[in-house]
């Protein structure tokens, strides 16, 4: 990268805060796809001049795939040790580039002694929009190209999140589509509740597949997400459908990353 | 005099098993574990006002909406015609309120279009469970009982509104011909209608009106008496169902205060854990789960919006929200009837998990809340799931390998894969 990463113990022994902190999650720090998103989730953070940091290798799982599969003690000691390193570091808000991470630090961590403000990078990117810091300029045009976007379940209805991704995306002055199943009737990428880790039980097809095939009648030239497990599934079914010329699945933080020359 | 007293005793009958038949409802609810859901009483209230009262989460579905919407309008508005009739019961008079004039023929005008509306409802109901087949009422878990119940409840409703129009329609004969005791009231727009299909004889009018009036409310008192076995409790249940529902973020599931004890314990070996009545770890019977939960599978109508939302359901999994529901009430009156016959001790070897839900089922579930948003009374199967869930990782430490794996990698290096902790920041390194 152009520029150097901060991290919370770099900062710390500056005697420095930062404004945010950016929790990368698994799937953003060893997904080979995934890391591009959490690079040009960096480069946002980098362009609107945020002082912001990661935690680097002090950061681990939050416990969220336990959880879902119903192991509540690995969840817990994995919650209770994040805590420990995010009130000794004093944060106080935090940007999440996974709806998992999200779901889990906003809504479970309280209840175990961890508050913060959380919020998820297209919620992120809305303020910034919105505060006038990010435009979609100097960059790659997205202008009449069909968009269609699709809901991360926990985004979406764990935690009615649906305008923040779109308000990104309508900077863009793009065409956007709507899937029929759509926000709060949004369908699944068939990743959650721990199904990403495991193969699916028997049946006619495999739910990515449903949601790629719904995807791709709107006859997009982009799938937006904002998960990187939706991101696995999505380009999964994309390449299953043979459409991955035609079609790109970007995650909105590459988008405006793209459409800013970042 | 006679009919009377037959009236009083069919009443206070009726009355009091539906009271008998409620208690053992309300003791196997009781069955579950206690949660505090009295908090935000405003809320709560406002949320029944808006998803039951107001049937918001109907409309997303507009044909059955609107036709779910004459049905309720009907039960609810000509209910207070039942008032008149038990008044009259009980005190041999005919069509008590007629003094209201103008006031009750509007009234009464009003029950008969709602009647005849509720008629054609339920008919087009029946249509598109039977004829048309609608997919969303079929499904491994709607043959036998369920098929027929709702079969049941749509024939007893049109008969009930028959016997109610033609019971009108004998009335207006009655009065037409001046017959003694039946007093011009009301006003009649749609029986009217059916006036020429009956004799003009008074005596056998006297008997249709008789019969008709008796057919609809001891009809009533029977189908009052159906419901604590039917799928149509929902008619009463919608409203507790929807105060007691879930007011946080759907994502979030519940910390458990049990293991939050023994991670603290572990964590600092000087920690004392508070009072927390020890348990099994998530749920194998219905006895595990929560009153909610078990509140949740009294109400559920079995309408499978949830299933026809479902992932896994809708690409060809086991998984149905709906049977989730289905079999926790299933168990639960199982539960119940040992209790009458053996007492509150008698374990009959059974268990939710295992003899009604499979494996298969709990784990192909994504966790995505597309059922519990699509529940119009805010059922939520997911929490059963999960619950069952906690019980085989924890207790039994059976989950497939897959699933295994993960919570080892998760254990062992902080990450679902099998990643070295220490390489968790080369994601700057663009490769």
């Amino acid at each position: 990268m152009e520029f150097k990463v901060p991290t919370m113990a770099e900062m710390m022994a500056a005697g420095e805060e930062p404004e945010i902190l950016f929790w990368v999650g698994c799937a953003g720090s060893y997904d080979e796809r995934a890391q591009k998103i959490t690079r040009d989730i960096c480069k946002i953070l980098h362009h609107v001049g945020l002082k912001y940091a990661v935690l680097g290798t002090e950061e681990s799982c939050t416990g969220d795939p336990a959880k879902r599969a119903g192991n509540e003690f690995l969840f817990q000691m994995q919650a209770m040790a994040n805590i420990e390193v995010l009130n000794a570091y004093n944060i106080k808000k935090i940007v999440t580039g996974c709806p998992h991470c999200f779901n889990t630090i906003k809504n479970e961590y309280p209840g175990l002694g961890g508050s913060y403000e959380v919020i998820h990078h297209t919620q992120l990117i809305q303020d910034l929009i919105n505060e006038g810091k990010l435009k979609a300029e100097g960059g790659e045009s997205f202008k009449g190209k069909k968009i269609t976007y699709h809901d991360p379940c926990y985004l979406g209805r764990a935690n009615g999140v649906y305008e923040a991704p779109r308000k990104a995306l309508e900077v863009l002055d793009a065409d956007l589509v709507e899937m029929k199943r759509c926000k709060a009737n949004g369908l699944c990428c068939g990743a959650g509740g721990a199904q990403m880790f495991k193969e699916p039980e028997k049946g006619k097809k495999d739910v990515n597949i449903e949601r790629i095939e719904e995807a791709l009648s709107t006859e997009p030239q982009f799938i937006a997400a904002g998960c990187p497990f939706c991101m696995t599934m999505l380009n999964d079914g994309v390449k299953l459908k043979d459409k991955d010329q035609e079609v790109k699945v970007l995650d909105i933080a590459e988008i405006t990353a793209r459409a800013n020359g970042l | 005099m006679v009919s009377q007293i037959i009236f009083v005793i069919l009443a206070l009958a009726g009355t009091a098993l539906f009271a008998y038949n409620a208690r053992k409802v309300i003791r196997n609810i009781k069955l579950g574990r206690a949660v505090n859901r009295t908090d935000k009483p405003q809320e709560r209230l406002f949320t029944m006002l808006k998803v039951a009262f107001g049937q918001t989460k109907m409309a997303v579905r507009p044909v059955p909406f609107f036709l779910h919407l004459i049905v309720y309008l009907g039960f609810v508005i000509i209910n207070l015609e039942v008032l008149e009739i038990v008044i009259d019961g009980v005190f041999g008079t005919h069509r008590v309120f007629a003094g209201l004039g103008g006031f009750y023929n509007f009234l009464i005008g009003s029950f008969e279009f709602l009647a005849a509306g509720v008629w054609l409802a339920c008919a087009i109901f029946l249509i598109r469970r039977n004829v048309v087949k609608i997919k969303r009422f079929s499904g491994v878990e709607m043959k036998n009982w369920p098929k027929s119940d709702a079969n049941y409840i749509l024939i007893t409703e049109i008969l009930l509104m028959t016997a109610f129009l033609t019971m009108n329609a004998a009335d207006v004969k009655l009065q037409a011909l001046g017959a003694a005791h039946y007093i011009e009231a009301g006003s009649f727009p749609v029986s009217t209608w059916l006036v020429n299909l009956l004799p003009s004889n008074v005596d056998s009018l006297i008997f249709i009106e008789r019969f008709c009036w008796w057919f609809h409310i001891v009809g009533i008192f029977a189908f009052l008496n159906y419901l604590p076995y039917s799928k149509h409790f929902h008619i009463m249940l919608a409203f507790p169902n929807t105060y007691f529902s879930n007011l946080k973020p759907k994502g979030q599931f519940t910390n458990m205060d049990s293991v939050t004890n023994e991670v603290k314990a572990m964590l600092d070996p000087s920690f004392v854990p508070a009072d927390v009545a020890p348990g099994r770890f998530g749920a194998k019977d219905v006895q595990d789960l929560s009153r909610v939960n078990l509140l949740n599978a009294y109400t559920c109508t079995e309408c499978g919006r949830c299933t026809s939302v479902c992932p896994a359901n809708i690409t060809g999994k086991l998984l149905s929200p709906r049977k989730i529901m289905m079999d926790t009430r299933d168990r639960m009156e199982e539960v119940g009837k040992n209790i009458d016959k053996y007492g509150v001790e008698h374990q009959d070897g059974k268990s939710l998990l295992d003899d009604y839900i499979t494996r298969e089922e709990i784990w192909a579930c994504t966790s995505c809340n597309a059922c519990v948003e699509a529940c119009p009374v805010n059922i939520d199967p997911l929490e059963i799931i999960v619950e069952l869930r906690r019980y085989a990782v924890m207790e039994e430490s059976v989950a497939p390998a897959s699933i295994n794996a993960m919570l080892g990698n998760v254990e062992n290096n902080g990450a679902p894969w099998k990643y070295s902790p220490a390489d968790r920041f080369n994601w700057t390194q663009e490769s």
